[in-house]
């Protein structure tokens, strides 16, 4: 029996998370919640088949036990998030935060997944830039110490919302540390560019790491393409468009992300690889909750 | 063109925009040294930090000499009348780099985003503002959108405390009737107390007429550097601008002389190479890429056996803006594979 969830916020990615979800054979969306009631996704979840409420997770939480809904993901923003996590948790949901609040640990699929404690109930899904661009650092990591990491995250102007915008700090912010904590760099910096290029771009991602010592070239080209390989596993359109470059202890390496285009455009890798990510989690812990 | 009468704060990038053909390796000495010059000369308003502005030290934009901080702290006790900014772009800096320069003793800040893309900027001018300093709002690679949505853009940053905005031509790609077109939309329509000002770049030698079709149309704020001194084949050449301006009866307050024996005797010994409009410099004018890429283009073209006209044009193709220095490398690369396929 699938185990099943609730998507909080009916944005883009709220509305994506539940094409993914449909598909997945351990959750099973039930609830869509929004605040507003003539926003496009809690229709189209509504035509799928989905219960939904406009009145936030206050009109879902009278419902989390008689549907028995025992995963959440937070799709709202990160000032949202600390409140919409405590209401669903006290009755027993563990959450999937999509927001940049950083709340939970730090979740990057391919690289800790399965280090996630079983007591955690609360994780933290990074930011669209870390999604695409730590495991790179973490193939990096595991084969030589790195001492500083940096990535450049590009993605097209019509993928990024209003949430990112208005506070696109937080961004920065909580990839560059996730770059450390996850990703192994000793130092992690983070830069975005939004790009407004019509028919807009795919999502770009440049990762730079600077190595303890001259770095193993053989040994990273192993790893890096490795990695590509896990990444492709539940983003089937992230692909290794240059690199690894070797420039002294510099090691370069080129990205591009081709989204799904389940809801979102395949232009917003970006939106898909956090949406994908944060359902491959949720799938992780569906079988432990299942076992 | 009569411009009599009209008054205009000019605003110095030596050691800011400067910094892209110094690959950011100012020295703390030169930084003091030209700082006080300008500030001696009756430059009101000098900027300083990292060429891509707070925050830029990175492997992409490249490491500088010493840290924002320790430029910041060294040439702002030492200026008597001038005034000195700082740049910060929201995606490479943060308020936390904003709040050390006012720190620092940053009496102007200016936000830059794309030209497009002012609504990532909302938080970095208000806390600005909200600091109690001069906040400009930076509205970079001006040609790439209308002068109707500039406005937009611009009404944005204003909407957020800024109390100037820049049309900044950051590819050096206009000419006086798109400067005229984009300054005099701004003049029009912002509130009347938010000043206009304009950056130029030297790409296609338009720095001069740019800049004074930027007063005409209604800007008070003006940048330009010592010599040229600036991304791609420079900005606006101050003290040729100081001697125009003399001659056209423009108020500004610098001493020409004094300004001309900095740019001669401080900053042209400091050039690595000349800042002149090269090839590559003209490509970036003529097809509308940010002037910051033109070394990196160089060094990857060298590196990896292209052309960096061909870089740079492919940049532009690929339509991208102020901070992508990161494609430059990947470009190189898909080119040189591409020229490997046809060899064998």
């Amino acid at each position: 029996m699938r185990i099943k969830a609730a998507i909080v916020g009916s944005g883009n990615i709220g509305t994506d998370l539940v094409y993914k979800a449909l598909r997945s054979e351990w959750i099973e969306p039930v609830w869509m919640v929004g605040i507003d009631p003539a926003s496009e996704g809690l229709k189209r979840a509504a035509d799928m088949g989905l219960k939904t409420t406009a009145s936030g997770v206050d009109g879902l939480v009278p419902h989390v036990t008689a549907d028995g809904v025992q995963i959440a993901f937070d799709a709202t923003s990160a000032s949202a998030h600390a409140d919409n996590a405590r209401k669903l948790r006290e009755r027993g949901v563990f959450l999937i935060d999509l927001t940049p609040s950083a709340l939970g640990p730090y979740c990057i699929p391919p690289v800790n997944l399965k280090d996630i404690g079983e007591d955690v109930t609360d994780v933290s899904m990074v930011s669209c830039g870390g999604q695409a661009t730590i495991p790179m650092v973490a193939a990096v990591s595991r084969v030589q110490p790195v001492e500083y990491a940096e990535i450049v995250a590009t993605v097209a102007s019509k993928s990024v919302g209003p949430g990112t915008r208005q506070n696109i700090d937080e961004f920065t912010r909580t990839t560059a540390e996730a770059v450390e904590r996850v990703g192994g760099a000793r130092r992690g910096k983070a830069i975005i560019i939004i790009n407004p290029a019509e028919p807009p771009l795919m999502m770009r991602d440049t990762i730079h790491c600077l190595t303890d010592g001259e770095p193993d070239q053989a040994g990273i080209t192993r790893s890096v393409h490795a990695m590509i390989r896990e990444v492709q596993r539940y983003v089937p359109g992230y692909t290794l468009k240059n690199g690894p470059v070797f420039d002294g202890r510099r090691v370069s390496v080129y990205v591009e992300i081709q989204g799904l285009g389940d809801y979102l455009p395949k232009y917003a890798g970006n939106l898909d690889i956090m949406t994908a990510a944060a359902v491959r989690t949720a799938e992780l812990f569906a079988e432990r909750m299942a076992s | 063109m009569d411009l009599r009468g009209k008054r205009v704060t000019l605003h110095d990038m030596t050691l800011r925009d400067g910094m892209h053909p110094k690959r950011h390796l100012i020295t703390l000495e030169q930084m003091v040294a030209v700082a006080t010059g300008l500030d001696a000369a009756g430059v009101p308003l000098i900027e300083v930090t990292h060429g891509d502005g707070l925050g830029g030290a990175s492997i992409n934009y490249g490491f500088p000499l010493c840290s924002d901080e320790e430029y910041l702290r060294a040439v702002v006790p030492h200026l008597k009348r001038a005034r000195v900014s700082a740049l910060l772009l929201p995606g490479i800096g943060t308020v936390e780099h904003l709040r050390m320069a006012v720190d620092c003793g940053v009496k102007t800040i200016r936000v830059a985003t794309h030209c497009t893309e002012a609504d990532v900027s909302g938080q970095h001018i208000a806390l600005s503002r909200k600091l109690g300093v001069d906040t400009i709002g930076f509205l970079m690679m001006a040609h790439m959108t209308p002068p109707e949505a500039l406005l937009g853009q611009a009404k944005l940053m204003e909407s957020y405390g800024a109390n100037c905005i820049y049309c900044t031509d950051s590819a050096g790609y206009m000419l006086p009737d798109d400067v005229t077109a984009r300054v005099a939309r701004l003049r029009a329509e912002l509130r009347p107390e938010t000043e206009v000002g304009f950056h130029g770049h030297h790409n296609l030698g338009m720095g001069i007429a740019n800049s004074l079709a930027a007063i005409e149309a209604g800007a008070s704020r003006i940048d330009g550097s010592a010599a040229g001194l600036g991304a791609g084949a420079g900005n606006t050449p101050l003290e040729v601008f100081v001697a125009v301006l003399d001659r056209m009866g423009v108020e500004h307050g610098v001493d020409l002389y004094k300004v001309m024996d900095v740019a001669e005797d401080l900053v042209l010994p400091m050039m690595d190479a000349p800042v002149r409009i090269d090839r590559d410099a003209l490509i970036l004018g003529y097809a509308g890429v940010y002037s910051s890429f033109l070394l990196f283009a160089k060094r990857a073209a060298e590196r990896y056996g292209v052309s960096s006209r061909d870089i740079l044009v492919e940049m532009g193709r690929r339509k991208t803006v102020g901070g992508q220095e990161d494609m430059i490398e990947d470009v190189a690369l898909d080119m040189a594979k591409s020229l490997s396929r046809r060899v064998t």
